[in-house]
């Protein structure tokens, strides 16, 4: 048996009368839904400017922002420090929930997440092979790595889950952990081989956005824009996709090249997010699903809301990860795992997931 | 009468008991314990101070007093004694829930009970402060909570093989999630100790923690030579082994308890040391040739992959590595194997 039937859930059925009316119930649902994520995220936004191990009264924020010149230390804290961090959340989260939508969409895959699946160590292996073979210092090398071995990684695992051309979630799920296992290790290997390059990446390879810059995010922004848009494209074609791949060929779907470019998309803001941020798992795994139970099975839908929601949750990880340790702080990875987790096993637990 | 069990065996008799034995097991086994007394020497014999395999054969029998003798016993000794009888553990402990589950993937490791008993360890270390035993009995609760956990999370009209691994899987990670949570906010001395721990090393093994872990490992061992006749009943499926005579429940709760403390005492003096478990059985069943998992072949595999791993870690690489970080290679490439063969056979 296959994925299909997870395409749509059954909350969907009893709004579907109501999709044929524009403005009706379900639409207006859809919109508080949307109207309601944004806020969300404005709001985690403006904790995470607010709160840390210095909180900073709103009404200094707002100076901050207005008179950027004032040189007072609350002004540099907001601006030097928490506006990349938060803009590095947005761009981290955006991307992440992106590519596990887009994942869940294409292998039609509850289980699926660039973390669970592997790509986020294939592109921290390759990241740490550059820092400590090739000696790489700037974004945009770490970039070319972790995208390279983001594209690695989703091929062998593709490789080693399927069976016959046909990916089951399971085997795939277990493939990416095991050999995200073996390049963790490896990971771990080359970084005690080689001491300074040990603690440029300690921190990075839990997940975190300490000392994240401008010049760290900025370079990296546009071509996770670029495949975010590719990603979005995609949408129409991966709903018909979600029907089987001769459903979708009948209806005019270019099957090989969807799966070509959701590929490109996946890798792309996936190794990017790891390039920034480290390997942060259970994000693109949580959101999509969050997103399809709010919005119906449409993935124009739910790549959009995801791009809402996905943000939303790696900043309150964030923020909690700041709160919790004050003053010192734990990774947003750790913290995304702690929430995600229960979320997989709750997926699993499900009969039509485990039946797949 | 002589029946005929379609595999040569041997039958021992020797006063009031006897044994069948498989003749291939058998001879895998002895074979199994030369190639580990041959591994476990050439761990002996390297270091700072190179030695021949017959020099720490004279020195390992106390004929030698000289400096050689002291190296091999004092320095080295430990750590390979402590290489053999924790890879023993924790190969016959994942044979043990391999059995069990009936499922090739359902080792310690991979289900989150190594993650467990790392964070019931810690939990002890970093909150409470105890010593050795304490953070061993910790190590041991919090696994057996994470097998009682999956177990339950993952029962829903019976137990099914693949959701019993992912929700294993889901709680190890929130497990590891807690241990990292818990380093992060402890004292930087402890948190120091227990990150070098974490990594799953043999490096802090001295007689001191060694003693106690062969003691609750030799216990366990003994129980489970009693119980491992209901353990390939049980395999036969509850209602044939009610049938024989077994008491189902009871002896998978002794057998549950036995795996998981073999694990538990592992991971509290060397950390997690991760797919040694999940590989040796099914390695040993391989080099077996039986139906079910042999207890003792699967210890012996354990063990050597132990021995030979931490020898590669520490001797064939520029630095020492802690010896988790070549057994997760190994063993990941393993599974990655397993997953291929497993893929080709069903297509």
């Amino acid at each position: 048996m296959t994925a299909v039937a997870d395409a749509s859930p059954a909350p969907a059925a009893g709004r579907r009368p109501g999709r044929q009316r524009p403005g009706g119930p379900a639409a207006r649902r859809r919109a508080i839904g949307i109207a309601l994520a944004a806020g969300a995220l404005l709001c985690v936004c403006l904790a995470s400017i607010v709160l840390g191990s210095k909180p900073i009264p709103l009404a200094e924020v707002v100076d901050a922002f207005t008179d950027p010149g004032a040189g007072g230390e609350n002004v540099r804290i907001v601006l030097d420090l928490r506006l990349p961090r938060t803009v590095t959340g947005i761009v981290v989260g955006v991307a992440l929930g992106l590519a596990g939508a887009v994942i869940q969409a294409l292998t039609r895959n509850p289980l699926g997440d660039p973390g669970l699946l592997g790509v986020d160590a294939g592109a921290a292996v390759f990241v740490t092979v550059g820092v400590v073979v090739f000696g790489t210092v700037t974004p945009l090398q770490d970039l070319a790595f972790a995208v390279a071995g983001a594209l690695v990684v989703t091929a062998a695992v593709a490789g080693i889950g399927s069976v016959r051309g046909v990916a089951d979630p399971i085997r795939l799920t277990l493939a990416g952990i095991a050999v995200a296992a073996v390049l963790t290790g490896i990971t771990t290997a080359l970084m005690l081989l080689n001491p300074d390059s040990f603690h440029r990446l300690q921190g990075w390879k839990a997940g975190t956005f300490v000392e994240r810059g401008w010049d760290v995010v900025l370079p990296v922004v546009p071509f996770l824009a670029a495949s975010a848009l590719l990603a979005l494209a995609l949408a129409r074609a991966l709903n018909s996709v979600g029907l089987g791949e001769d459903a979708a060929t009948a209806l005019g779907v270019n099957v090989a090249r969807t799966r070509l470019l959701s590929v490109v998309a996946i890798t792309v803001l996936a190794g990017g997010a790891t390039a920034i941020a480290g390997p942060i798992a259970f994000v693109g795994l949580m959101v999509p699903h969050v997103a399809r139970w709010l919005i119906g099975p449409d993935q124009r839908r739910i790549l959009l809301l995801s791009m809402l929601l996905a943000p939303t949750l790696v900043l309150a990880s964030d923020v909690v990860g700041r709160l919790v340790l004050a003053p010192g702080e734990l990774p947003v990875g750790i913290v995304t795992a702690f929430v995600g987790a229960p979320v997989l096993i709750a997926l699993a637990r499900r009969a039509r997931a485990s039946a797949l | 009468m002589s029946v005929d069990f379609g595999a040569a065996h041997v039958v021992v008799r020797r006063g009031g008991l006897s044994a069948r034995l498989h003749l291939r097991t058998l001879v895998a086994c002895l074979a199994l314990t030369a190639a580990l007394a041959a591994a476990a020497i050439v761990a002996l014999s390297l270091g700072d101070l190179p030695l021949s395999p017959a020099e720490v054969v004279t020195a390992l029998f106390g004929a030698d007093d000289g400096f050689a003798g002291t190296v091999v016993r004092e320095w080295r000794l430990p750590r390979t004694t402590a290489a053999v009888l924790f890879g023993l553990a924790l190969g016959v402990s994942g044979a043990v829930l391999q059995t069990l589950t009936a499922n090739p993937l359902a080792s310690p490791d991979v289900v989150g009970i190594s993650s467990g008993s790392y964070a019931g360890g810690l939990v002890v270390i970093v909150l409470l402060g105890g010593g050795f035993t304490a953070t061993a009995m910790g190590s041991l609760i919090g696994g057996l909570a994470t097998a009682i956990a999956v177990y339950l999370l993952a029962y829903r009209r019976g137990v099914q093989g693949f959701r019993l691994i992912i929700v294993g899987i889901g709680l190890g990670a929130m497990l590891s999630a807690l241990s990292t949570y818990l380093l992060l906010r402890a004292r930087v001395e402890v948190a120091m100790t227990a990150t070098a721990w974490g990594a799953g090393s043999l490096t802090p093994v001295g007689w001191p923690q060694l003693l106690p872990a062969a003691a609750v490992i030799a216990a366990a061992l003994i129980l489970l030579v009693v119980l491992s006749r209901p353990l390939h009943q049980l395999e036969l499926g509850d209602d044939a082994s009610h049938a024989l005579g077994v008491a189902v429940e009871r002896s998978r709760l002794a057998l549950l308890v036995c795996a998981v403390a073999l694990t538990a005492v592992v991971t509290a003096a060397a950390g997690p040391i991760a797919f040694v478990s999940l590989a040796a059985p099914q390695i040993a069943r391989r080099l077996t040739g039986g139906a079910g998992i042999s207890l003792a072949a699967a210890g012996l595999v354990g063990a050597l992959l132990l021995t030979v791993s931490d020898t590669v870690a520490q001797h064939a690489l520029p630095v020492p590595f802690p010896v988790g970080v070549v057994t997760v290679v190994i063993g990941g490439c393993y599974l990655v194997w397993l997953l291929v063969r497993e893929a080709r056979r069903t297509a």
